[in-house]
């Protein structure tokens, strides 16, 4: 369950927004790929608990899940693959560049108008 | 500023001056930032110090009771007098391991993680700063036995070795691809059971490993028999000269 663990990160990085820019945490946008190794349920589930008592109580955790594509190092072709199976949808070559599938990102936290900035 | 030895890598001051759009509900500030920005920072300060010291720092994962102890005490003793090794070890509970590596002639700290199931950076700083690191050519990081969750946090380590053992099935990395991805090399584990567990094909194994996209070595190892010893001896000693500066010392120098 390291989930927790990425749950005490997004809620370190979302309470500092919310300490800069003033105000109680809405929502939190995340782009989590396939191949972070992160389960956006155990997120889901997760985030409740840690975030009990803090800015980002009640707040929403919206995950976005990109798809997994590569790029062939043989053919060129630029693919959708499954994440257990990262082979050229054209030839069907194993020597591919990742170009999206592993995002674990923060992008963007929203804050409720409800206080002045206290910068 | 990192607390114990005063270098200024491990702030964890987050930038978060962000773009802010103002919606009807709210305000939206753009981060854009790696989630584990503060743990990347943190094995970053560590790569600094490891790199310092010309040490070659190897994350050697696979799931519990792959061999990774025992293939380290084989190493410890097949390499004496040509590298200087030390072992952080990671486990839930006990010192069992550190004291079996100790038993091998090595330097060993054992880090229990309570219920953690990864090791995290910052663990990792810790007991680093328990290491005389310049009298060490190679230190390995046995992270916890877990082929999931210590695939996601980055130690400062230079090197993912993932043991794959003939006793698991071959289509491990088929069911782990997020770990297996991570490899920079794989060593397939106790392979003189092969013959008792008859059904792991080598073969197999690698075309698993290679549907990830992973262009890493595989080596094959029996730490009890020494057979693909002196392989994986052989990978050690170039990535330790890859990582040692010009002119630094080496053990039998």
């Amino acid at each position: 369950m390291h989930e927790l663990a990425i749950c005490q990160a997004i809620l370190q990085q979302a309470a500092a927004v919310a300490r800069v820019h003033g105000g109680h945490v809405k929502r939190i946008n995340l782009r989590i790929g396939p191949l972070a190794g992160v389960e956006p349920d155990a997120l889901r589930f997760t985030f409740p608990l840690v975030a009990a008592g803090t800015v980002c109580e009640n707040a929403a955790l919206a995950i976005e899940t990109p798809a997994v594509r590569v790029e062939c190092q043989i053919c060129g072709a630029v693919t959708q693959v499954r994440p257990n199976r990262l082979l050229c949808g054209g030839c069907g070559a194993w020597r591919v560049a990742l170009l999206a599938g592993d995002e674990m990102r923060i992008e963007s936290v929203e804050l409720f108008e409800t206080e002045t900035a206290n910068v | 500023m990192c607390d114990v030895c005063g270098c200024a890598h491990a702030d964890v001051h987050v930038h978060v001056a962000g773009e802010i759009l103002h919606t009807e509900t709210g305000r939206q500030v753009e981060v854009g930032r790696a989630l584990l920005q503060q743990n990347d920072r943190e094995a970053e300060h560590n790569r600094a110090h490891f790199d310092a010291a010309g040490v070659l720092v190897v994350n050697l994962m696979s799931s519990p009771g792959s061999g990774k102890t025992s293939l380290l005490e084989a190493t410890i003793q097949a390499v004496h007098r040509k590298l200087r090794i030390a072992v952080i070890e990671g486990d839930l509970e006990t010192e069992n391991d550190a004291r079996r590596i100790r038993g091998a002639g090595a330097q060993a700290v054992q880090i229990t993680t309570g219920s953690a199931c990864h090791l995290d950076a910052g663990m990792v700083h810790a007991a680093l700063h328990t290491l005389a690191l310049r009298e060490i050519d190679v230190l390995f990081i046995e992270n916890v036995g877990n082929l999931v969750c210590p695939a996601s946090f980055d130690l400062g380590q230079h090197r993912n070795v993932v043991l794959l053992s003939v006793t698991e099935g071959d289509d491990k990395p088929e069911k782990y691809p997020v770990m297996f991805r991570a490899a920079d090399l794989l060593v397939i584990s106790k392979t003189d059971l092969t013959a008792a567990v008859g059904d792991f094909q080598v073969l197999r194994a690698l075309r698993h490993f290679r549907h990830l996209a992973n262009p890493s070595p595989v080596l094959e190892i029996s730490a009890r028999k020494g057979d693909g010893m002196a392989a994986w001896i052989e990978w050690l000693v170039e990535e330790h000269a890859r990582r040692r500066p010009a002119g630094m010392k080496q053990a039998n120098e």
